[in-house]
């Protein structure tokens, strides 16, 4: 209590008064669990919720990846590992991991470089520069049907207008979607597309919290644009542009809408990205046990991806 | 010359990224001879196909739909991890951090890992085609928790003490001091909430199976599906409808969701 009187002027927060001031005390025991009691009430929701769409899910999922089920969806066969297996073997299931990976390797450094072009040109002070930035987020608020939508429409062989302009420049038209190779690299384009408004919005944030007074004293030293970006810009960048890699990654590897729209998975399996095969196996032929082992293949995927972020994020935060 | 240059890269950039956009506009105003012809701006402006779509499929049901579904869930989100965070900024005991890391776990579950169990939970609910479905499982938001507690630590310690000096419950400190000092957070995970669950598409495909709470989303799909070889006039004025709520709503809160989102991307 002394103590708290001396000191009020030092404490910023609620937070950091709540640790200083604890003192052990001797309390009834329907005093001292007063906290946990109130924690629990203000927890309850949160941990119902999670428990019941993430956590039971994410163990039932793996409980059905050793299971073949009927039609129903319950287990009606322990298999062990069989399901794994299958996918092992399954041309199908290793097309679909092939073909996720190479999207993986066409989205990632595309979109990271395009929306960090974006967000350098954007973080000059200029005139009507707000505008401009409300034109490079605008696809955070494009849905994936609608985005989907337009550029099928963009793509469409004849009708569509990416050939008219192929042919008003004297170049040959293309068959977007309808050439196996072309349709993943078509529907690449429009994940990017979908997906720079985002990451433009959280690098330009990036960018404007690092220290003015850094770029002050290079150019004090006469340091070029180039160099300031490679020896200020980038490294004070990295924890976040570190997290848009991550969160790229991720994406990538959860598109589902774009392909679903577009090519349905086709031609020839060449747009079956690993989200569309889980849909495909369990929604339209109801093997759920084979589609719960691909579920649980994805989430190792994903654990490990951000598992990497938080080890070298944290590292990257460091010294900013 | 430095202006020149990035005035220039700044419209072709603006230009190239908003295409798609513009272009859907254009097209939604479009007589069909105008699409044939490969046209880029309507040479004749029509309506028409705003009165083609809303006659050939429910677009103003499903609008509704959607708008009923992001706002219930944005709200939800927004209480369910406001009274979470609130526990994490406040209230201390022990065992707090074991919960802390447990709710940081779920940002390791991939919703799509989740889906199959969950579909059969909704079905044993009987939750299929109904409002329920499509907004509960998103209220309790891990993200939207450590936001919000990152903006709770900040409140004033002064503010702690006048609450206590007038009597204030734990409750009403939280509902009388905390949520309108952390008022611009609200709005920025409030932004965040509408415009994900506005956009859903993957769960409300597997939930609905029929008009009643279609979301607008998988209307667009339907009819993409129904008219893409015949009208696409009428499928773009269906795209325009779809995209400028969220747009609208983008570009009022852009700056809001900038600091937001940068804040729980760093942090």
């Amino acid at each position: 209590m002394k103590q708290a009187e001396e000191l009020p002027h030092r404490v910023k927060s609620v937070q950091e008064a709540v640790e200083r001031y604890r003192v052990p005390s001797a309390k009834s025991v329907w005093q001292k669990s007063r906290n946990y009691r109130l924690a629990l009430l203000y927890l309850l929701p949160s941990l119902v919720l999670f428990g019941v769409f993430m956590f039971y899910p994410m163990i039932y999922s793996l409980y059905l990846s050793f299971f073949f089920t009927d039609a129903q969806g319950s287990p009606a066969l322990f298999v062990g590992l069989e399901n794994y297996a299958y996918l092992w073997e399954s041309a199908s299931f290793r097309r679909s991991v092939i073909v996720t990976l190479l999207f993986v390797a066409m989205t990632v450094p595309a979109g990271v470089v395009l929306a960090l072009f974006l967000a350098l040109i954007a973080n000059e002070k200029l005139r009507g520069i707000g505008f401009f930035r409300t034109i490079f987020a605008s696809t955070l608020g494009m849905s994936v049907a609608a985005s989907a939508v337009i550029w099928l429409f963009m793509f469409h062989p004849t009708a569509g207008i990416l050939n008219a302009m192929l042919l008003g420049l004297n170049l040959p038209a293309l068959s977007w979607l309808q050439d196996s190779t072309m349709a993943l690299v078509s529907i690449a384009i429009t994940t990017v597309w979908m997906n720079t408004g985002f990451s433009f919005l959280i690098l330009l944030g990036g960018l404007q919290n690092i220290d003015e007074h850094l770029y002050e004293s290079a150019r004090i030293d006469g340091a070029g644009y180039f160099y300031q970006l490679r020896r200020i810009t980038v490294p004070m960048l990295s924890p976040t542009l570190f997290f848009i890699i991550t969160i790229s990654f991720i994406n990538a590897f959860q598109s589902f809408g774009q392909v679903d729209i577009l090519t349905g998975g086709g031609p020839a399996e060449a747009t079956n990205l690993i989200i569309y095969s889980i849909y495909r196996e369990a929604f339209i032929y109801y093997q759920f046990g084979p589609a719960s082992a691909m579920a649980i293949v994805l989430f190792a995927a994903v654990l490990v991806l951000t598992l990497l972020q938080f080890k070298f994020g944290e590292r990257k935060v460091h010294y900013q | 010359m430095r202006k020149t240059i990035l005035y220039t890269l700044l419209s072709i950039a603006a230009l190239v990224m908003f295409f798609p956009i513009l272009y859907a506009f254009s097209v939604s105003f479009m007589t069909s001879e105008d699409i044939l012809n490969r046209q880029v701006i309507p040479s004749a402006p029509t309506l028409d196909n705003y009165r083609g779509v809303l006659e050939s499929v429910p677009i103003l049901h499903y609008l509704m739909n959607s708008f009923i579904v992001a706002s219930t869930a944005t709200l939800g989100m927004l209480i369910v991890s406001a009274l979470a965070a609130f526990i994490f900024a406040f209230i201390p005991f022990k065992g707090r951090q074991a919960v802390f890391l447990l709710f940081i776990s779920t940002l390791l579950i991939p919703w799509e890992a989740t889906m199959i169990p969950n579909f059969l939970t909704i079905q044993s609910l009987g939750w299929m085609n109904n409002y329920l479905a499509l907004t509960v499982p998103f209220f309790a938001l891990a993200f939207g928790t450590f936001l919000l507690r990152q903006h709770f630590k900040t409140v004033p310690h002064e503010l702690y003490e006048a609450a206590q000096v007038e009597g204030l419950s734990h409750f009403q400190f939280f509902y009388k001091v905390v949520v309108p000092y952390a008022k611009t957070s609200f709005v920025t995970l409030g932004i965040f909430g509408f415009l994900t669950t506005w956009n859903m598409y993957l769960w409300p495909l597997l939930v609905t199976t029929n008009d009643t709470v279609r979301t607008v989303q998988i209307g667009l799909r339907r009819l993409q599906a129904d008219e893409v070889a015949t009208n696409w006039g009428l499928v773009m004025a269906g795209v325009v409808l779809v995209i400028i709520p969220t747009l609208i709503l983008l570009a009022a809160g852009q700056k809001q969701l900038q600091k937001g989102l940068t804040k729980g991307a760093i942090k």
